[in-house]
């Protein structure tokens, strides 16, 4: 596994993280909750037929504070739209994992033409009292893992500190990226999102990790029924919330088999 | 100094088997441990307590505000307040206090404060809390990443709803209003005297000092624990080159008063058990959501635990997720070791009070003469004791001292007349 090209792009004054690595054409990727500290096997497998582009969301790792200037809706989706557009995303294929999913999902809503084949992992977005997602931020510590991953030491293998890093920020940079998804979605992970599913036009390939304990599995045919685009779902063997991070090669050929 | 008697109106009927039976005492609680019933014996019997602590001559009487909460039945303090305004006279009035974010907008803040400040006479000390994570962000699902900010924006907008003479328009970030005009208007000038309850963070001290607003410390976990974080607070005063004035600060205190020390220990134990094992049985998962801790409070915090950790020669990987963790005591042995209580005869409590005012150098001593399951009558008992025989002791402690931050109620002579309540007349 090597290292990516790290480039950085300015959105709303705050200097943010755009991986790309690969060749062939341009696939974007949005993470899931807790975000990215780390290059992950999942992305090598995509780069190894496409050029894989991986901008931070803001307050994620490699987003630095962005998340503090963003109050509401509207703010999410246009840093968003500008990180997409900076990224060299725009018209591209995009994939995009849990909290990651809900923005990606409202991209392809509001602006058809940005996105050409969607592929969304357990998106955040929706929430169904009689059926609700399980609360991410109300948990115990060591509870946190075993909710992401199916194998709970695959999630704490991607946060611990690497060696070299500063012990002392690492830290606080993965909290933040609780907060930023915190602020986007609290306290539900409601974000209306359903109104605006009949807006996706985009041929829409919906992956769930069979044992997600996060994201109901009732929630991947809400997003089929809504979107007005051509739709399937993945089950994913294996798998947790975060499928890609338990099941790298498995959801990495399923997107690429979509969006082939 | 001032001795200021505290309530935080504990459900007092949780069952025995409470800690085993249920994860939490806060945020999901279940209903049926509450009875309605027993609850309207509970309120009433805190409210003749408060009365009883004001008619002891009490500087202070105080509620505070929780929700979703088994050991504090106020969400709103504000009612509370506003019957203790019609039921004693010259105590001032501590609301710590209403958690100035949660409301929308919170210009109900600047009217219901100038309400009870109008009713007392000019009573009222108003407590601004930003309120704990159980509260604000869990129970009342404020999001817990603009939550301070939010804080910050609704006291700016109550301070000027108060001081502004004109209608204004208030163009916040989270807050938008056309016409900000309260009616009424609080007595004291230019607005009740405002004091900010909360940990060891340094910027709520700074805060605080820039604003000249009393700093509180309100811990259930006593002297001993609250030592370092005073002494920071103070050693932050005298680096910006503020004086030691201990009126700055208000400390929180369990106290039980008896005979004697045995006798105060045997007297308490069940009510300090109770409120130790089962009040404080919060389940970790409702004690810090991403955001509320500030990320200097997390640097400072995580440095701090690396730095002890390398003066003990440890290799500990620091972590952030301490918070709400740590196992304490909840057998009376302990629970008085480690000066969560203090308990003893009325001169060993003047004597160990004297020590925490003058170790910690604060003037407001919050007092829980009430608390767990304390009834009525041992609340009286401790409360009258206290009155009697210590308050008068330690009442001259810091005398060359000026209280800047006490309410400046109106003269008695221009005070409405209250008549006392004879149920006997009402019903003719």
């Amino acid at each position: 596994m090597s290292e990516p090209e790290t480039l950085t792009v300015d959105v709303n004054g705050f200097p943010t993280r755009v991986w790309r690595k690969g060749s062939g054409p341009k696939l974007g990727f949005l993470a899931g909750f807790g975000g990215l500290p780390r290059w992950v096997p999942f992305l090598d497998k995509l780069a190894e037929q496409r050029t894989v582009i991986v901008p931070s969301l803001p307050g994620f790792p490699g987003g630095e504070r962005g998340h503090s200037v963003l109050d509401n809706q509207l703010d999410w989706v246009l840093a968003v739209r500008e990180l997409l557009a900076k990224a060299g995303l725009v018209g591209a294929d995009l994939a995009a994992s849990s909290v990651g999913g809900a923005l990606a999902a409202e991209m392809a809503a509001i602006w058809p033409d940005s996105v050409k084949k969607l592929a969304l992992i357990a998106p955040f977005g929706l929430f169904d009292e009689a059926d609700p997602a399980t609360d991410p931020w109300a948990q115990r510590a060591d509870n946190v893992a075993g909710l992401m991953c199916a194998d709970p030491e695959i999630w704490k293998a991607l946060k611990a500190v690497p060696d070299g890093a500063n012990s002392v920020e690492w830290p606080i940079e993965q909290t933040r990226a609780n907060e930023a998804a915190a602020r986007y979605l609290w306290p539900l992970g409601n974000t209306k999102l359903e109104k605006r599913l009949p807006m996706i036009k985009a041929p829409t390939l919906l992956i769930w990790g069979e044992q997600d304990q996060i994201m109901p599995r009732g929630y991947a045919e809400r997003f089929a029924k809504g979107i007005s685009g051509p739709t399937r779902v993945r089950t994913i063997a294996g798998a947790g919330h975060l499928a890609e991070l338990d099941r790298p090669a498995e959801v990495a050929a399923a997107i690429l088999e979509w969006t082939a | 100094m001032k001795f200021m008697w505290f309530h935080l109106m504990p459900y007092t009927e949780l069952p025995d088997d409470f800690r085993e039976k249920n994860p939490s005492v806060w945020v999901d609680i279940h209903s049926s441990l509450f009875d309605p019933r027993r609850a309207h014996h509970m309120y009433n019997d805190f409210m003749d307590e408060m009365e009883f602590a004001a008619e002891c001559g009490f500087d202070a009487i105080c509620c505070n505000e929780h929700h979703s909460n088994g050991y504090g039945l106020m969400p709103s303090p504000n009612l509370i307040a506003s019957s203790l305004a019609r039921r004693t006279t010259n105590t001032a009035l501590c609301v710590m206090g209403n958690s100035i974010a949660l409301y929308n907008p919170p210009t109900r803040v600047a009217e219901e404060f100038a309400m009870i400040d109008c009713i007392s006479g000019g009573r009222l000390i108003a407590g601004f809390p930003v309120g704990s994570p159980m509260d604000t962000c869990y129970a009342f699902g404020q999001n817990p990443s603009m939550l301070r900010e939010r804080y910050h924006e609704a006291h700016d907008l109550i301070v000027k709803a108060w001081t502004e003479k004109d209608t204004f328009a208030f163009n916040g970030r989270y807050n938008q209003q056309r016409y900000v005009n309260i009616w009424p208007r609080p007595i004291q000038r230019p607005h009740p005297p405002i004091w900010v309850p909360g940990g060891g963070s340094v910027e709520t001290w700074q805060w605080c000092a820039e604003m000249d607003y009393v700093y509180c410390y309100l811990s259930y976990y006593g002297f001993k624990a609250g030592r370092a974080t005073m002494q920071g607070f103070w050693d932050e005063m005298a680096r910006i080159g503020k004086d030691r004035n201990p009126y700055r600060a208000g400390f929180l205190q369990f106290v039980g008063v008896g005979e004697s020390r045995q006798h105060a220990f045997d007297l308490y134990s069940e009510a300090a058990e109770y409120f130790y094992g089962r009040c404080l049985h919060v389940d970790p998962r409702f004690a810090s959501p991403p955001g509320y801790t500030t990320e200097a409070t997390q640097r400072a915090g995580i440095q701090g635990m690396v730095q002890r950790a390398a003066a003990n020669s440890a290799s500990a990987t620091p972590s952030a997720s301490r918070i709400g963790n740590t196992p304490r005591p909840t057998e009376m042995k302990q629970i008085v070791d480690e000066g969560y209580v203090i308990v003893g005869s009325a001169d060993e409590v003047v004597e160990q009070l004297r020590e925490v005012a003058t170790d910690l150098n604060v003037g407001h001593l919050m007092l829980l003469l009430q608390f767990g399951n304390m009834g009525k009558d041992l609340a009286k008992y401790n409360t009258k004791l206290f009155a009697e025989k210590v308050m008068p002791k330690l009442h001259p402690l810091f005398s060359e001292w000026e209280n800047r931050w006490w309410p400046q109620p109106m003269e008695n002579t221009q005070r409405a007349e209250v008549p006392a309540y004879l149920p006997k007349v009402a019903a003719e």
